[in-house]
């Protein structure tokens, strides 16, 4: 029936389907050669210090980022004349400092990447293993809701229910989580049809175990390794959602500091202070970036443990 | 072939009914239009009365059956904010929008395939590396930033592109170029593996044993095999432009569907929005269902499985 798209998605997703699959019965050791792999290591590094500037945000940051002080507003950068030490980075159109705002910012971000992420993993993990496991009616019932998914307009979609249903951190959380979930379904619906039919499953059924302690105990630790890939890869996914409703307007809403919405915020004098733009876009970039490199280098170093 | 075909167009039509309704319900149920109508602080009984004359206290599966025969009927609704049937409006900014998103396959076109040969060619090289650098880091990107990016560097810069409005073929330069950056590291991912499938297989050995090299051996016999993914790959791409649209246009300010349906959304326009969201979703099973047949047609091996 949807072959088309389930196929059309794995070439898509063109390695993460194909090599993770192989590597998937033998749990790899694979902490001992990230730290021999740049683009993981890389990856993990810059993701550490966004994950540290957020979580210790109000020690780090130099002011509060709420406060407004209207006699210095659009302070320029310390690099830019005009420029002083007590604002590094300037400050914005209400005299709030900028670097302060770009270090909460990490909060909404990760906060946002990580529950979105989390939630479609739910969905997808789920749908994926019953699909896989039972086959049959079940298989095709879900990868006609898969195909249905992938239809859908999904920015369109997220942003129309998230301003109508109220935007607000956990309304986005909750759109954009239940709005990506067909890559985690097309790799563990593959996967756990790899795993179903060999022997130990075969053992652990003839030792008295029921369906569902199978696919918690047995089928869902061998899965591990390729959802935590397409976690990290999903939570860049939900990082560049969550920016785009923001920067529209139709995500967190001002006065919470989104490096989507500072963009939005210094759009208006894009020709005359270009980093108001410029410093938030570097912030998503390195997060996003940093989220694709850690998927990247996992998915190389398990593929490569399965060629061993 | 018409009985694969045949199954597939019955898929592809509950898919669209099962989208269509799927859309319905959830904005339907996201929003209260009737209050939205009456504008803020509005009596009880005001928004009691439109809900009656629009015919919101229905169940929804009447309001989505009758929603659906008027859609039959060629009758998209009334834009409650702009005051205009929905089909005239979207005709009106259906235009821009498929001119940008063609132009924006262009791009990646171009861009994608030439770097994913070259990269196959040459593995690990320099260019290789190069390219899937290039590759991860368009992914990084957001493309409203790239967007004002580039706004910056020509509009101030190298004022040679305008940087809003869609009045002239200019005006697509780089709109075209953000919309199309998005695509280029799956395109190039998709050439870059199937070249390199192409090139290690028999036949490939069997035409450089009979003397084929170089530009007629890439040309008349890699890349037609090696596209065939990419072509299907490509109409999907083309419904994500669409969905694309929405950030692109209106940065660059250009009156197409994308800004179009960010306005509605904005104004609490549930019928134009519905409209669009079902209109891009039909636009993207319409072109899967003719990659799919497509492919079938050209290798028979699909058609059987």
């Amino acid at each position: 029936m949807s072959e088309m798209d389930l196929s059309f998605k794995a070439a898509a997703a063109s390695e993460t389907g194909g090599e993770l699959l192989d590597a998937a019965p033998a749990r790899p050791k694979i902490w001992r050669n990230i730290l021999h792999h740049p683009g993981l290591m890389l990856g993990l590094t810059i993701l550490g210090i966004l994950v540290v500037l957020a979580v210790f945000a109000p020690w780090i940051s130099p002011y509060n980022p709420y406060d407004q002080h209207l006699p210095q507003r659009l302070l320029p950068p310390v690099w830019v004349h005009g420029g002083n030490a007590a604002n590094w980075l300037g400050t914005d159109h209400l005299g709030r400092d900028y670097l302060s705002r770009l270090i909460y910012g990490a909060r909404v971000s990760l906060l946002i990447g990580f529950g979105a992420a989390s939630i479609g993993c739910l969905i997808g993990v789920t749908l994926g293993m019953c699909a896989g496991f039972f086959g049959g009616i079940i298989d095709r019932v879900v990868s006609f809701i898969l195909t249905c998914q992938l239809a859908l307009p999904g920015l369109l979609l997220a942003m129309a229910l998230v301003f109508l249903i109220g935007p607000s951190v956990g309304v986005v959380i909750l759109v954009i989580g239940f709005l990506h979930w067909s890559y985690y379904l097309v790799v563990t619906r593959a996967a756990t049809q790899k795993i179903r039919d060999l022997e130990y499953i075969t053992a652990a059924r003839a030792i008295g175990s029921s369906r569902l302690q199978i696919m918690v105990t047995e089928i869902l630790p061998n899965l591990f390794s390729e959802i935590i890939v397409i976690f990290s890869l999903e939570v860049g996914v939900a990082v560049l959602a969550e920016a785009a409703l923001s920067f529209l307007g139709v995500g967190i809403q001002p006065p919470t500091s989104s490096w989507g919405l500072m963009i939005a915020e210094g759009k208006v004098s894009v020709f005359l202070r270009p980093w108001l733009v410029i410093l938030p876009g570097i912030f998503i970039f390195l997060l996003v970036l940093a989220a694709n490199l850690v998927g990247d280098g996992l998915r190389d170093l398990m593929s490569n443990e399965s060629r061993r | 072939m018409l009985r694969y075909a045949s199954k597939r167009v019955v898929l592809a039509i509950l898919v669209a009914l099962a989208v269509s309704f799927a859309a319905f319900l959830l904005l339907s149920v996201a929003t209260d239009p009737a209050s939205a109508i009456a504008g803020e602080g509005a009596e009880p009984e005001v928004i009691e009365h439109i809900r009656e004359q629009l015919g919101l206290n229905r169940p929804l599966l009447v309001q989505y059956g009758s929603w659906l025969l008027h859609v039959f009927h060629g009758d998209f609704g009334t834009s409650y904010y702009w005051h205009q049937p929905v089909g005239t409006l979207i005709l009106h900014h259906l235009p821009v929008t498929l001119t940008l998103a063609l132009s924006a396959i262009f791009v990646t076109l171009i861009v994608a395939i030439p770097l994913g040969t070259i990269a196959a060619l040459y593995p690990n090289s320099l260019i290789d590396r190069l390219s899937l650098g290039i590759a991860v880091s368009a992914q990084a990107m957001p493309s409203f930033w790239l967007a004002l990016v580039l706004i910056i560097l020509f509009g101030v810069m190298i004022p040679i592109f305008p940087i809003s409005g869609d009045a002239h073929a200019w005006n697509y330069v780089l709109p075209a170029i953000v919309l199309g950056a998005h695509s280029v590291p799956a395109v190039m991912r998709l050439t870059r593996v199937g070249v390199m499938d192409v090139m290690a297989s028999d036949y490939i050995r069997t035409a450089r044993a009979k003397g084929f090299y170089g530009y007629r051996l890439l040309s008349r016999q890699v890349m037609r095999n090696a596209l065939l993914p990419v072509v299907s790959v490509l109409s999907v791409q083309l419904g994500y432009k669409l969905g694309g649209s929405v950030v692109t246009e209106t940065v660059f300010a250009m009156n197409g569907l994308g800004r179009f349906a960010l306005q509605s959304i904005v104004g609490g326009d549930i019928p134009t929005v519905q409209m669009l969201v079902v209109l891009f979703a039909m636009t993207f099973i319409g072109l899967t269902l003719l990659a799919d047949l497509l492919n079938a047609w050209l290798d028979p091996r699909i058609r059987l499985a």
